[in-house]
């Protein structure tokens, strides 16, 4: 492939669109409500008004607002349908003539919206993610080509160091720092690997970006592994995804037909191939070095570090990790440079970050927005607040490895630093929102249930710790437990937080701590006198009836 | 060989630069209790019982797989350290059904060892009583899975001395088992050697001889040094 070519492609895209264009969510989230139904009676409502030479139904990836799906759009009137059905699909058609849709319309002022900044979803919803030669008229593959022929590896490096991109994963660890140490690790060989094992409860950003924009990934990745001296890259991928893991496959499959993956990509001598691994429904395996025993077709459960994987990974090879957010950020970097996105963001926190926004919330669904937000912004503004009136009581962020954020602390930045400050973390972008009907005791089992039943088993703290506080956390619930079991509860929580060998284990006590941080009352509420204080509070009552036996 | 100087729990001691926080203590007379841990296999850093205080971390770092560096500062033995073992342990016997009094490891059982050392006084985690199964298939031994605490050592031995990978783990969480090849009885294993490497550096009774009565399992754990020396030297 020459720049020639690819410019070529994009402007034989461009030339072939048609006046107008319904855009048809084809995501997981509207796929399950029939879009793809919805799709087929939308084909078959133009070809039957004999629309075909002006109209064109083109299938996207995920427009964001997934609780009013299935979501159509039409450009360039701007209109958007709401939770449109297969039967009511026709008259979309018809409303283009003058008709009357019978589908509920949406508003795409809302600020829902017009609050996000599109940077990692600036293709989704937007290009069929099935064909490489949409991506293409959208920009795509520029930057891989800019960064072969303009750039060294090193200067590659560098601008994203500049743009301040931090590891969407979770920790947040600088992206640049990592590429570095990744080129500077020696190594015959080495690895780039796209961690897409997204599992947090709640959590769908990565499947989201996978399924509606793979190039991105794939072209963040070949960037990644062109500025760290990696010519192979590894997409490890959920097996619970399976539209992501297909559209993947059909993404792989062109990007190798037109030569942009492969040997000397663009005519340079950069050799880069891309092979998919599915995991086998671990949560565990998005812990970086459980997922590369996973890939080597071991049992998939963490070692300690270090070494770190920049050091010693992938079969002892130097591998570079990122989250598929944070590949999804490398191109509109180098395309629009380091500067620009320094701009966007806090000054610690660069750039958008992507949330699942939901739970007990008018608007559910996928948003970006730009760091250092506030989270009341978040949930009053783009999210509209709590449906039927009912009070937000706090927002979880950071699933099973996060924390719950009272609702009196909603003017807190979005950023890794002040989520930390108040107790939780980024995290991947889980953003569960609770109402006043929500115990947090029960939050912080739901949570520790999950930790416990994920626990790889490796580690005795995290095995056998999660278990027993899920059983404390049960008691309490049960209206069993003492003050005595809310103590050892707290002790726990201490020593697995510190002793845990992995992520898992280290952050499974963090859904108690928060709660207990903020929702302490609840406990109290819950917890009975100690046998001994209810036997001081009656004693009349209990030496009688024991002279009476 | 470069050597470096380190103080463990305010001893200045030296060591070599390839060696680890636990070889260093070792070797300084400075004992870290540990568990997953068999000299002579490698380690996996998992019962978390070698956990040490480094100066200038705040993590807490396993002995068994922390390398040393130059001038650090090493406590083994912090009441804060003395806590969490203590918990790591009483969490071990609340997670099966170990009761010393019956066991073929009574008083050669490294778990009952530690506890005692550590000064554990009673478990306050109430017993899960899982319902865990005796595989007596084998000719000669029989695992116990009410006392197994998954150190992995069995499929570390079998694995890189033995060299037969019969042992491994399966499930996930509290759920996890040690098993004989695809999770087969232990007799019908054709991978087994019988070389009984396992048994013998299974630190309870877990894995013990057929015909061996309440406390008459004495384990021999130290072959595992020399095996792994010879095969060095004579490579």
């Amino acid at each position: 492939m020459l720049l020639e070519e690819l410019n070529a492609m994009a402007d034989k895209e461009k030339a072939a669109r048609k006046q107008i264009r319904i855009r048809c969510c084809m995501s997981a989230g509207c796929m399950s409500s029939q879009s793809a139904e919805i799709k087929q009676a939308l084909d078959k409502a133009v070809a039957d008004r004999q629309l075909g030479e002006q109209v064109e139904v083109v299938r996207v990836g995920c427009m964001g607002l997934c609780g009013q799906g299935p979501l159509v759009s039409i450009d360039p009137q701007g209109v958007l349908y709401e939770q449109v059905t297969p039967e009511n699909a026709g008259s979309i058609v018809d409303a283009l003539a003058g008709g009357t849709a019978y589908a509920q319309q949406g508003d795409p002022k809302n600020p829902f919206f017009t609050r996000q900044l599109a940077v990692v979803s600036r293709n989704g919803g937007r290009i069929d993610p099935e064909r490489i030669e949409a991506y293409i008229e959208a920009g795509g593959y520029g930057a891989l080509h800019h960064v072969l022929h303009e750039l060294t590896p090193a200067q590659v490096v560098d601008a994203i160091t500049k743009s301040g991109l931090r590891g969407r994963g979770g920790a947040g660890f600088p992206t640049g720092l990592k590429w570095a140490t990744v080129a500077k690790s020696k190594g015959d060989r080495k690895y780039v690997i796209c961690n897409g094992d997204e599992g947090d409860p709640g959590a769908f950003m990565d499947r989201s970006v996978l399924e509606s924009d793979p190039h991105a990934v794939i072209e963040g990745m070949a960037i990644a592994g062109y500025a760290v001296g990696a010519s192979h890259g590894y997409l490890y991928v959920r097996a619970e995804y399976p539209l992501a893991i297909s559209r993947l496959q059909i993404a792989i499959r062109q990007a190798k037909q037109h030569g942009l993956l492969g040997e000397g990509l663009f005519e340079s001598t950069f050799n880069f191939n891309v092979e998919i691994r599915i995991g086998a429904g671990a949560f565990v395996c998005g812990e970086e070095t459980a997922l590369m025993a996973s890939i080597e077709g071991r049992r998939g459960q963490p070692r300690p570090r270090p070494p770190f994987p920049a050091e010693s990974g992938l079969w002892g090879c130097p591998t570079l990790i990122n989250n598929v957010e944070t590949f999804a950020n490398i191109v509109p970097i180098i395309s629009q440079g380091a500067e620009w996105y320094a701009g966007l963001g806090t000054e610690k926190s660069k750039g958008t970050k992507v949330f699942a926004l939901t739970g007990k919330i008018r608007n559910n669904g996928l948003i970006e927005v730009p760091m250092g937000i506030t989270i009341r912004e978040i949930v009053e503004d783009l999210g509209g607040g709590a449906p039927d009136g009912t009070q937000i009581k706090a927002v979880q962020t950071g699933g099973p490895s996060g924390g719950c954020i009272p609702a009196k602390l909603f003017d807190t930045p979005v950023d890794y630093d002040s989520l930390m400050k108040v107790g939780s973390i980024m995290g991947s972008g889980g953003m569960v929102v609770m109402d006043d009907s929500t115990n947090m005791v029960d939050v912080a089992r739901f949570y520790m249930q999950f930790c416990m039943e994920e626990s790889c088993g490796k580690c005795i703290p995290c095995r056998a710790g999660t278990v027993q506080m899920y059983n404390l956390l049960t008691k309490i619930l049960d209206r069993k437990a003492t003050l005595k079991d809310l103590e050892s509860l707290e002790e726990l929580c201490d020593m697995v937080k510190h002793t845990s060998l992995c992520g898992l284990g280290q952050t499974a006590p963090n859904p108690v701590i928060s709660t207990l941080r903020y929702f302490r009352n609840e406990y109290l509420a819950l917890l009975q006198p100690e046998p001994g204080e209810e036997n001081a509070s009656h004693n009349g009552h209990i030496t009688e009836s024991a002279t009476t036996r | 060989m470069a050597v470096k100087t380190l103080t463990i729990d305010g001893k200045a001691v030296s060591a070599d630069e390839n060696d680890t926080i636990l070889q260093a203590a070792t070797e300084a007379g400075i004992k870290i209790p540990t568990l997953c841990h068999l000299d002579g296999l490698g380690d996996v850093g998992a019962c978390r019982l070698c956990i040490t205080e480094v100066a200038g971390s705040n993590k807490l770092q396993p002995a068994c797989v922390t390398k040393i560096a130059e001038g650090m500062e090493v406590k083994t033995n912090s009441e804060r350290i003395q806590k969490y073992r203590i918990m790591i342990l009483e969490l071990l016997f609340a997670e099966r059904n170990h009761v010393c009094a019956v066991c073929v490891a009574n008083r050669h059982c490294d778990l009952q060892k530690l506890a005692a050392d550590a000064g554990m006084m009673h478990v306050r985690f109430p017993y899960q009583y899982p319902q865990a199964a005796v595989d007596a298939s084998h000719d000669w031994f029989v695992v116990d899975h009410n006392r197994c605490i998954l150190c992995t050592r069995c499929v570390r031995v079998c694995d890189e001395v033995e060299g037969a990978h019969t042992w491994d783990v399966m499930g996930r969480g509290a759920g996890s088992r040690v098993i004989t090849d695809l999770n087969q009885p232990w007799g019908t294993s054709e991978t087994c050697t019988s070389c009984s490497k396992c048994v013998q550096v299974c630190p309870t009774g877990a894995l013990s001889s057929k015909g061996k009565s309440v406390a008459e399992m004495v384990k021999k754990r130290d072959f595992v040094t020399y095996l792994v020396q010879t095969r060095e030297e004579r490579l």
